[in-house]
């Protein structure tokens, strides 16, 4: 990579796209189902779990490509868990100071983000090997992917769940005396397998490179 | 590959350690008032949302400040009382900040803080505090009664790990509105608790209420909470009833 290449070359903006599309981290890698299953009962904590990720994720991500050079590859798992246990921890710190409602909702969400396997994946896959900025780049689109796939499941769980986004009903109240019940299976973690599912499915029919040849 | 010689390996592992070690406990000093003034804050509104004061909190540009004046008004008296009903000289709040060192320790030798509340036309709630174990971690509340000293006049309930969907259900308004008008003395005035029962029949049973499907360990952690810590109050319950 020459030293004179832009911030936000054809290459590093595709470090971005990719990761929503075609190398998704939940619905192609199939990274992160866990915490993507844990916490999209309703939207908001999905929202502020995608924000903490990507804070967790970038600035480990830097760090961690920062160090490249210095990391002995034999305890180079040991050192990323370290980088973002230390982060995750900061997180929750953080939150518990200043978002201190926010941090009560995600519980032990914030800690488990310590599991997510999408973070030591990029750590391992890209950080380790690339600069700061195209890793900056790799973390934020691969945050970015995972967000979007829980705001989508999250969206539709709640919706049909419980009847309510954000927390505000929108399923009127007229709908309720014709006899119509929130779904109550939503609420519980199969469904949110079954939605991230539906989501591969409608993914993989629509772009047939994803799908697997046997 | 490079390879690393065992002393860099060595050096490396101790310098990183040292500096995350530096790093994470300057952040939990610095952040440690903000994270307690929080707390404060959250006991504080847990105890007037259990008789259904501050409900309006959301729309307060200063949270704090708002809870702070609401408790100064509302609250305005309170003492802690031990196992047998007599008075301790301790500050109500406080105990209740370190509720955890008084649930650890044995029925008998917990100090009982009782807030009471008054409400603008002059009558009196009784709040008391309770904690507990759920599925996977501590549940706590706060549980308001009528003068009677017998029944609840509201309840609050919290958690910090319960299973979103399932036990974290404890904290809903459905589940604490269940508590109103029970009866935690039964008709001999010996003292019953409040049971959280798979069909409870709540319309006929003044003791019980119905317990959260899918959230068993936590209801019955509740169940067991509620039996445990209420029954230190009985003695002082049981004085305070004839006085008022």
């Amino acid at each position: 990579m020459s030293e004179r290449e832009p911030l936000f070359s054809a290459k590093n903006l595709k470090l971005i796209r990719e990761p929503l599309g075609p190398s998704n981290p939940i619905t192609v890698q199939v990274l992160g189902i866990c915490s993507a299953l844990a916490i999209t009962v309703q939207l908001k904590p999905a929202i502020v779990m995608t924000l903490s990720v990507m804070a967790v994720m970038t600035v480990s991500s830097v760090v961690i490509s920062l160090l490249r050079k210095m990391i002995p590859p034999r305890i180079r798992i040991i050192v990323q868990l370290v980088v973002i246990a230390s982060m995750v921890i900061l997180v929750d710190e953080v939150l518990q100071a200043f978002a201190y409602e926010v941090s009560k909702q995600l519980s032990v969400f914030v800690g488990l983000i310590i599991t997510n396997c999408i973070i030591m994946g990029r750590l391992e896959a890209f950080a380790l090997a690339n600069k700061p900025w195209p890793s900056f780049m790799d973390a934020l689109g691969n945050a970015f992917g995972y967000g979007l796939i829980l705001i989508i499941v999250s969206f539709f769980r709640e919706l049909l769940g419980s009847g309510t986004l954000m927390g505000y009903q929108v399923v009127p109240n007229s709908f309720y005396e014709f006899g119509y019940a929130n779904n109550g299976l939503m609420v519980l973690p199969p469904m949110a397998l079954i939605v991230v599912g539906v989501i591969i499915w409608v993914q993989r029919s629509k772009n047939k490179d994803l799908v697997e040849q046997n | 590959m490079k390879s690393y010689s065992n002393t860099y390996i060595f050096i490396f592992s101790v310098i990183m350690v040292v500096v995350v070690a530096v790093l994470l406990s300057f952040v939990a000093m610095q952040l440690k008032p903000l994270q307690d003034l929080n707390q404060e804050i959250e006991r504080k509104e847990d105890i007037l949302a259990s008789v259904g004061e501050a409900e309006d909190v959301s729309d307060v540009k200063d949270k704090n400040a708002f809870i702070e004046q609401e408790f100064e008004k509302y609250i305005a008296d309170s003492y802690v009382v031990n196992f047998n009903g007599e008075t301790v000289d301790r500050d109500a709040f406080e105990v209740t900040l370190n509720i955890k060192v008084q649930a650890d320790k044995p029925v008998e030798e917990r100090l009982y803080p009782v807030f009471v509340y008054t409400a603008e036309g002059g009558a009196h709630k009784y709040i008391v505090p309770v904690r507990g174990k759920g599925l996977w971690g501590p549940i706590w509340g706060y549980m308001a009664f009528e003068p009677d000293m017998n029944t609840i006049a509201g309840a609050i309930f919290d958690h910090s790990k319960e299973t979103p969907g399932l036990g974290a259900e404890i904290n809903t308004n459905w589940f604490e509105e269940e508590f109103i008008g029970k009866k935690i003395f039964n008709e001999q005035g010996e003292f019953v608790s409040i049971g959280v029962l798979k069909n409870a029949e709540t319309a006929n049973n003044p003791h019980a209420v119905d317990a959260i499907s899918g959230g068993t360990i936590t209801s019955n952690g509740l169940d067991d909470m509620l039996e445990d810590y209420l029954a230190g109050y009985v003695a002082h319950f049981k004085e305070k009833r004839t006085e008022n």
